[in-house]
């Protein structure tokens, strides 16, 4: 074997007839996701401009862009979306305020010892079917016989029972771990000098938390909030199980997708859009190399 | 900073708030599935494994565990497949459209679930004759492939490139490098990407109604058609127990291969 007589760009596995086995090693895993994934997303969305003929209910595949006029005209869509983006927002929300506490206890004053300990019983309920996890809150909720409403009857006052709130805590309950690990990682990192140098300046407990470690931790929260916000918005089956007649953007899609799919495929565009422009205002804060 | 005694008391009772909040659910589901009676109702009326042994000896359970476990083990091993090999691509090649290609590889979860479940339905039936256990397998892979994927690259990005390197001048081929060097480097990764991509798959609920063939019953299929049957509700009280109990040994395995690899498993 010849030794090489220039060093190639990057070692290893590439280190002969780099065009060849960046081809070798490239083409299934292209073939796969560009054809069969990116082909059948331009297809919906190609789809998304199309009709339904309204005597058979078969799909007409001449350009319109009645189904967007017709989702952002129609108060009743433009209500869930609202709906569906107030309760994304709520998860969210929900999410930090019980993962800064939490993730703050978790990184620093919890033992060394416990951390690991704390980390992995975060990481178990992410384990835990998802749907389990929805259908434990159906027992949860239940207005008759579930366990808030039975602990609370006491009191006289009956539990959120199914509805919007129920979907809030749920969500909020599915999409917390994701919230929390990467606040955890981000107190983790804080280093102590910092928080030093910020008492020696005369700063108070509160001070230190809001002008040190809110700005320093700030991008880990961004991260989660990508999580906790997008799969809050696009979610269906949660609001199907405790949200009563509630709906949101993914049971309109699901609802329509059988009758009429050119509707359907223009409404699921509205969530990946949202999610598009909140990932590009984020964009700016670094959040996106702390995913 | 110095933390104060009583910040340190009120921090710990709201992480065992917290604790509780995440607990106390997963807590009713294990209880309930020991009640005596035959609905969804707390408190329980009783101690009894009756309906763990019925569950056992559903047929439409044991049927779905195992379409669920068939085809995670495919999706897996597709997902284990390609994964590796965009990993590697991406590791150790510089490229036009690199950038591209990564966001590519990560679409299929950053997207709602059901986008792309009805994306991949619409394809499906629309222009390819219909829905099978193929076309299932088909959308399990997608959204498989980033989770091995991430799993390799962030070990291949550590290992670096001295040793096949080192391997390379000593005369080896690509192929033998991979099989001697480079694959037993990145195992305990590729094993922790594949059991989290079984557990993806086993879990996948959206995707899975979109892209199963008509009578084709995985466990979550399963429990969300009997979710709401009042006559089904104490067996799927078992099965959600079961699968929370299942839910630490994802855990247990990645401990043990981070304590086997002190560069961690990475299993999230």
């Amino acid at each position: 074997m010849a030794t090489a007589a220039v060093a190639p760009p990057k070692g290893g596995f590439g280190y002969r007839h780099p065009r060849a086995r960046l081809a070798a090693l490239l083409g299934g895993p292209m073939i796969w996701l560009v054809v069969v994934y990116l082909g059948s997303l331009a297809a919906l969305l190609l789809t998304a401009f199309w009709t339904v003929d309204g005597f058979t209910g078969a799909v007409v595949r001449t350009f319109t862009l009645e189904n967007f006029v017709d989702a952002f005209t129609t108060p009743a869509y433009l209500q869930v979306m609202a709906r569906t983006i107030g309760i994304a927002v709520c998860v969210t929300i929900l999410c930090l305020i019980l993962a800064v506490p939490l993730g703050f206890f978790m990184s620093r004053v919890a033992s060394k010892r416990m951390q690991p300990i704390l980390v992995a019983m975060i990481l178990t309920p992410l384990w835990a079917s998802y749907l389990v996890k929805v259908y434990a809150w159906r027992a949860m909720l239940s207005p008759e016989s579930g366990v808030i409403a039975w602990f609370l009857s006491p009191l006289g006052i009956g539990g959120p029972g199914f509805g919007i709130l129920g979907i809030v805590i749920t969500l909020t309950y599915l999409w917390l771990p994701y919230m929390i690990l990467p606040v955890y990682a981000g107190f983790s990192r804080l280093p102590n000098s910092m928080l030093d140098a910020s008492a020696d300046l005369g700063a108070k407990n509160w001070r230190t938390f809001r002008s040190v470690i809110i700005p320093m931790i700030f991008p880990a929260i961004v991260a989660g909030s990508i999580f906790t916000f997008s799969l809050s918005l696009g979610d269906y089956i949660t609001a199907q199980i405790v949200g009563g007649t509630t709906t949101m953007l993914g049971n309109i899609v699901q609802q329509n997708y059988v009758t009429n799919l050119p509707f359907a495929a223009a409404f699921a565009t509205i969530p990946v859009i949202i999610v598009l422009i909140y990932l590009a205002a984020v964009r700016r804060s670094g959040a996106l190399e702390n995913l | 900073m110095t933390t104060s005694r009583g910040t340190k008391i009120a921090l710990t009772l709201f992480a065992i708030l917290a604790f509780s909040f995440v607990y106390i659910p997963l807590a009713v589901v294990l209880i309930n599935s020991f009640n005596a009676g035959e609905t969804l109702s707390w408190p329980p009326e009783g101690f009894s494994t009756q309906w763990w042994q019925k569950a056992v000896d559903n047929e439409g359970v044991r049927n779905a565990v195992v379409t669920s476990v068939i085809l995670g083990l495919i999706a897996t091993a597709v997902a284990l497949v390609l994964g590796t090999l965009a990993s590697l691509a991406l590791s150790r090649f510089t490229f036009f459209g690199q950038d591209t290609v990564s966001l590519l590889i990560i679409l299929p979860i950053a997207l709602p679930g059901i986008v792309t479940g009805i994306a991949l339905n619409n394809v499906f039936t629309s222009y390819l004759g219909g829905l099978t256990f193929t076309t299932l397998i088909v959308g399990h892979g997608t959204f498989c492939i980033v989770v091995v994927y991430n799993n390799a690259l962030a070990r291949l990005r550590r290992m670096g490139v001295n040793l096949e390197d080192a391997s390379s001048d000593l005369g080896a081929g690509p192929f033998t490098t991979f099989r001697l060097v480079t694959f037993p480097l990145m195992r305990s990764a590729l094993i922790a990407g594949g059991v989290l991509a079984f557990g993806l798959s086993f879990d996948e609920i959206i995707v899975t109604t979109f892209t199963a063939g008509p009578g084709i019953t995985t466990l979550p299929i399963w429990i969300y058609q009997n979710l709401f049957r009042p006559n089904q509700a104490p067996i799927v009280n078992v099965v959600a127990a079961a699968l929370v109990i299942i839910s630490v040994l994802p855990i247990y395995i990645a401990q043990k291969l981070s304590s086997d690899d002190d560069r961690g498993a990475g299993v999230m």
